[in-house]
């Protein structure tokens, strides 16, 4: 009798320690610490070079970058700029459901803090770095409605001295239309298409460093610490963390990394894995249903602005992502992860806006419906309505902490 | 110390179900997570019809999540022999996910000694992967899949 008063004393301890160690934020396993260890800003490995441009970590392309992705005269109105979609008030997105320029686009603008850590850039992942993304919009005429021959006049009236310090001369503009572009229709194309061969080159090769300057910029936006990266921080060193979050963010953090299988995609410090799934997110009504990676591909590939096109500093060696790109059938309406960084100040979600609040978008896991074209990866897991709540708190804890940006 | 029969049932009922319990919850939450249980993890394997034997072994010696690796196979004869001169192919995917992987990994160089570079292998996330390896040799096509967990 002695031997099971002695046992049920045991187990009766080992109770008292694991409640002592849960409630003292201890709660997690060594497997869990790690995970979200994984997941601080402060796991953020420095940032890559960007082999493909070489000015990308020159002061001067960021000081000049920085004025070209405000400048509005960047648009065939004077009304549109980067800035108009991407407001640095807003976590550098719009919060519309599609993107509004000279007319509406079809998808939602994406986020560009952490952007420069990604290998493919928009929801499709269509260009291969932050520069070919940057030349996209300044010709579609749902966004800036502009065109190469119109920025690169732009830039030898307004910019010629901080672009001849980065790039050396900017092209004799005394002889060129005013506006002109391949990939545009009209008296564009049709500009563009009598200019001799290598006039078209100098036009590239500027509109190409026009993009860069703009990376530049743009690769100085960096995540910015939350809340939940203290909360990691402390645990990860054995400080005192039960204050940081509230019991029910680590509820829903214990969901994010276990039940909900969330981290499975939303991984690492900027909590995305960079690549494409499809996961059952709805079409839009009168629309044709988005293709996504799929269409995405050849484009990549036959930009003459990537990794191994001619305006690309990179050696072919540098260019791994788009060499072995996948091209695959697997990939429709497959779009990129995004950030879950801000990612509740940016309502609404998805790639064009479906679900316009965190909770409805919590609950499109829980309920993993059918692709409306393809595959959709998702099943259901474990999680119940009951869970979003905390699941929603959680995600709210990764909204910045005003004032402190990374590092 | 004279305990009621009531009392003891109690405690042994406790004493059983208290582990049976956290065994059941434990169980329970790696399933989550499942990879099936027996998966052959061997990095050294013989193809399907047995006309070859195939390794499949990452340069850096481990695999991680995220960066574009390269791998190197190596093809010989059941015997093991080296075979250069294949023609060795590669692809794989995620079997529970339902995806393939987010590159297209491809054989971009005859190494000699049976050795074979696999450039462009990256893996998206953790988990169960399975990456098929096709060799055309003398002994004809052959094929062989191998499980890799990360």
């Amino acid at each position: 009798m002695r031997r099971v008063g002695l046992a049920a004393s045991a187990v009766i301890a080992c109770v008292a320690v694991a409640m002592y160690q849960y409630f003292n934020g201890s709660r997690w396993s060594q497997e869990e610490r790690s995970l979200i260890a994984s997941m601080s800003l402060s796991a953020l490995p420095t940032l890559p070079p960007d082999p493909s441009n070489r000015v990308a970590d020159m002061p001067q392309a960021v000081a000049l970058g920085e004025d070209l992705f405000f400048d509005l005269r960047m648009s065939v109105d004077g009304k549109t700029g980067c800035v108009t979609c991407h407001s640095p008030d807003q976590a550098f997105q719009d919060g519309l459901s599609h993107d509004v320029g000279k007319g509406i686009g079809l998808r939602r603008t994406m986020p560009i803090r952490g952007s420069a850590y990604s290998p493919w850039l928009l929801w499709d992942g269509r260009a291969d770095s932050q520069w070919a993304q940057a030349l996209g919009p300044i010709e579609n005429p749902l966004e800036h409605g502009s065109d190469r021959i119109a920025a690169v006049r732009l830039v030898a009236e307004h910019y010629a001295e901080p672009y001849a310090d980065l790039f050396g001369l900017v092209p004799d503009i005394a002889d060129l239309p005013a506006r002109g572009s391949p990939l545009l229709s009209g008296v564009q194309e049709a500009n563009w298409a009598a200019l001799a061969q290598q006039t078209q080159t100098e036009i590239n090769l500027t509109f190409a460093n026009i993009g860069k300057a703009i990376a530049a910029y743009e690769r100085t936006l960096l995540p910015e610490r939350s809340r939940f990266d203290d909360y990691a921080d402390a645990l990860a060193v054995g400080a005192p963390a039960d204050d940081i979050l509230t019991d029910g963010e680590l509820d829903g953090l214990a969901l994010f990394i276990g039940e909900g299988q969330c981290v499975t995609c939303h991984r690492g410090p900027r909590l995305t894995d960079d690549a494409f799934h499809n996961t059952g997110v709805s079409g839009i009504a009168n629309q044709p249903l988005d293709q996504g990676r799929t269409l995405a591909i050849s484009l990549a590939k036959d930009s003459p602005f990537n990794c191994l096109g001619e305006f690309s500093d990179a050696a072919k060696e540098d260019c791994l992502e788009l060499r072995f790109i996948r091209d695959s059938h697997d990939m429709l309406r497959a779009f990129r992860t995004p950030t879950l960084r801000a990612v509740a100040q940016r309502p609404p979600y998805m790639h064009a806006g479906q679900i316009k609040s965190l909770e409805r978008a919590i609950m499109h896991y829980l309920i993993a419906p059918t692709a409306p074209a393809g595959y959709s990866e998702l099943q259901r897991t474990g999680l119940q309505p009951n869970d979003i709540p905390a699941l929603a708190e959680f995600l709210r804890s990764l909204d910045p902490i005003q004032g402190r940006i990374f590092p | 110390m004279a305990q009621t029969p009531h009392k003891r049932r109690w405690l042994r009922w406790f004493l059983i179900g208290m582990p049976v319990l956290l065994a059941v919850v434990f169980i329970g939450l790696r399933m989550m997570f499942a990879v099936p249980d027996g998966l052959d993890l061997a990095d050294q394997k013989a193809t399907d019809a047995g006309l070859y034997q195939v390794s499949l072994t990452p340069n850096a010696g481990e695999t991680t999540v995220g960066p574009i690796q390269q791998w190197t196979i190596f093809v010989m004869t059941p015997e093991g022999t080296p075979i250069d001169g294949a023609t060795v192919g590669i692809d794989g995917g995620m079997p529970q996910h339902g995806h393939g992987m987010p590159t297209t990994p491809q054989v971009t160089d005859d190494l000699g000694n049976g050795g074979y570079l696999v450039e462009g292998m990256k893996f998206s996330m953790g988990g169960w992967w399975t990456m098929k390896v096709t060799v055309d040799g003398p002994q004809g096509l052959d094929a062989v899949t191998f499980n890799i967990v990360l």
